[in-house]
């Protein structure tokens, strides 16, 4: 058994022990949703760590996943299962259609065009009315079930989740250790010399930019029916921007980062939630962005690595091997 | 008759917010020229001198006076960025250092929900705003003074640039930043005076559009990623291309809600933006003008 299998599996024996030791909807919610946000951040952290190529508009595959699997399942009766499927190939093929201009664009202007089509998309859930309820939202979606076994409680659907981040997790680790892996690393050193030695650059950004899709759409649908309503706010360019903030904390040179930084982001939040508004009174609103600012500000100037490497440094764990320029490096510089 | 009326009165609108975008455009264009960031919180320099000058101007100081304090304050908070965020940073790549500007947007918005809150506020016309007709379109004074004002701005940037000492010593740097050392010119001290002026014209931008459709602590984004769009329509580094994509823009937006959907305007703002992108990545004047400085 390979070393890094290993702790896969006590990582996935502390998630199954987790709900027996712990009884309290409250945390078993808190995990719930670090479970959303590390099923999107291991698909983006596969796009920006390995291959190097930056996203500001992830929410959108975020919510295409939503929307589609509440208007499948709530207006037409479709399984839920079935409609999660569906959720992910219409993000799947927009992330190709999308992706085949985009990643033609480096730096400054994929930023720009990821974050333009986050944009776009959320401006389409807001406006269309008849299929999405606007900004008034989408009320009814239901609850998933597995025959007659229904994921209707917090520790049901925190099984749920966490299987389905389990294997996305597994799927990446056996990306990155085969011939795909090594070929996205090669495009985030180099994409010239990359190209030079025959890797088709752009088939591997655009497939890796199609499963970190389908990660975030899946996450959105479960989100959907975790909650059971939705609606546009939930999937403006901020979540892209958080998704990002994930990322760049946890780090992006390892596949960890994306559970690392997901559960830092959500603790985070709700820690500030709990204690600046008995500092601030006054505090209103999404306060909480001046301290995931600072937070973004700081790790990209002292820790571009993120916590899973200053972790390793730490530790002294640090091989050669892993070392990867900083991830949001991506899209070649200046 | 009716048609031609709506027609001028939207055009105007597009105007007066096409010249919103146009000092925040050119912010981002000095920006990049210099440093090489592309700026995301660019936007936010207009939201706190917007408010700034709402509070100023509440504390009982004349209107000027407080506009002009506003526009000195931001100016420093725009400096302190600089040194702070930026300078830090200035060796890491393109896309590490647009995340920490999108980083300290955050911040931004965030003093501003701790100083100002979430309420919107607004700001009071700078002259009486008795609306006048044109071609029996009504049009406010306080347009009139954003357009007037934008002008004076694009100006006196183009006179600063080509006509100055410091102005010229930051269009070397542009040029060639080795060869400007060459000449005892710092590119450091250059990328703090371009920094604090595009705070500036981010700010007046702010001030400008405060009477008209108020300010919050969230109006920031959306107006600098429009402004991006303008700059990405005048190909990111030309000043006066961007002051042109930024009209095109506000008169694009302004017909567009008044003849279809207000709703769809950003969609449609940012389709454009992809289009360019896509298309023609160095803007669209990039023939014409030839050289891009």
């Amino acid at each position: 058994m390979h070393e890094r299998r290993l702790g896969t599996w006590l990582f996935a024996l502390g998630i199954l022990l987790f709900p027996l030791i712990v009884h309290s909807n409250y945390l078993l919610s808190i995990l719930i949703m670090i479970g959303f946000y590390s099923l999107v951040c291991n698909g983006l952290t596969m796009l920006m760590g390995y291959a190097g190529q930056i996203s500001l508009g992830h929410a959108a595959f975020y919510g295409i996943g939503a929307y589609t699997t509440a208007y499948l399942s709530a207006t037409h009766g479709w399984s839920p299962w079935l409609s999660i499927i569906a959720g992910a190939v219409i993000s799947a093929f927009i992330a190709f259609i999308v992706g085949i201009p985009t990643f033609k664009l480096k730096g400054h202007y994929l930023a720009l065009a990821t974050l333009g089509f986050g944009v776009i998309v959320y401006t389409c859930f807001k406006e269309f009315t008849s299929i999405t309820g606007g900004m008034n939202g989408f009320f009814g979606i239901p609850s998933i079930k597995l025959f007659a076994w229904e994921f209707s409680n917090d520790a049901r659907f925190y099984y749920l989740i966490w299987t389905v981040v389990l294997l996305s997790l597994l799927f990446s680790q056996n990306i990155i250790h085969s011939r795909v892996g090594r070929a996205l690393r090669s495009i985030e050193g180099s994409e010239a010399a990359s190209d030079a030695v025959g890797i088709d650059i752009m088939r591997y950004k655009l497939q890796v930019f199609v499963y970190s899709a389908i990660c975030a759409s899946i996450a959105g649908s479960l989100y959907a029916h975790y909650v059971t309503f939705i609606n546009p706010q939930a999937f403006d360019a901020m979540l892209s921007i958080y998704f990002l903030i994930m990322v760049i904390t946890g780090g992006a040179s390892s596949i960890w980062g994306a559970v690392i930084g997901s559960s830092v982001f959500v603790l985070l939040s709700e820690l500030l939630k709990e204690v600046v508004p008995l500092v601030f009174s006054n505090a209103g609103g999404e306060f909480e962005i001046v301290f995931f600012g600072v937070l973004l500000v700081v790790m990209l100037i002292y820790m571009p690595n993120g916590l899973t490497a200053a972790w390793k440094k730490i530790t002294g764990k640090w091989r050669t091997s892993t070392t990867l320029s900083p991830a949001a490096k991506g899209g070649g510089g200046r | 008759m009716e048609v031609f009326s709506q027609f001028i009165q939207l055009f105007f609108s597009g105007l007066t917010i096409g010249s919103i975008y146009a000092l925040i455009a050119i912010g981002f264009v000095v920006t990049y020229n210099v440093t090489g960031v592309l700026n995301f919180a660019q936007g936010e320099f207009a939201m706190l001198g917007a408010l700034t000058a709402i509070s100023l101007s509440g504390a009982g100081l004349p209107l000027w006076a407080a506009i002009s304090l506003a526009i000195a304050i931001v100016v420093l908070i725009g400096a302190l960025f600089e040194k702070t965020a930026i300078y830090p940073a200035r060796h890491s790549s393109g896309a590490t250092l647009i995340i920490i500007t999108i980083g300290v947007s955050f911040v931004f918005r965030g003093l501003a929900i701790f100083i100002w809150g979430t309420q919107p506020k607004s700001l009071r016309p700078f002259t009486a705003n008795d609306p006048i007709t044109i071609f029996q379109a009504v049009l406010l004074p306080q347009n009139l003074w954003a357009i007037a004002i934008s002008l004076v701005g694009v100006f006196s940037m183009g006179y600063f640039f080509n006509k100055t000492y410091i102005g010229k010593a930051v269009s070397a740097c542009v040029v060639n930043k080795f060869a400007a050392r060459l000449m005892g010119i710092h590119p450091e001290k250059m990328s703090l005076i371009a920094i604090s002026i595009s705070a500036g014209l981010g700010a007046l931008a702010g001030i400008v559009i405060a009477p008209i459709s108020g300010a919050s602590y969230n109006m920031g984004m959306m107006l600098g990623m429009k402004a991006f769009v303008a700059a990405v329509i005048g190909g990111l580094t030309n000043a006066p291309a961007a002051v042109v994509g930024a009209f095109l823009l506000g008169i694009l937006e302004s017909f567009a809600e008044g003849f279809w959907s207000a709703g769809l305007k950003d969609a449609i703002s940012f389709a454009l933006l992809l289009m360019m992108l896509f298309v023609k990545p160095n803007g669209l004047f990039a023939k014409a003008t030839g050289k891009r400085v």
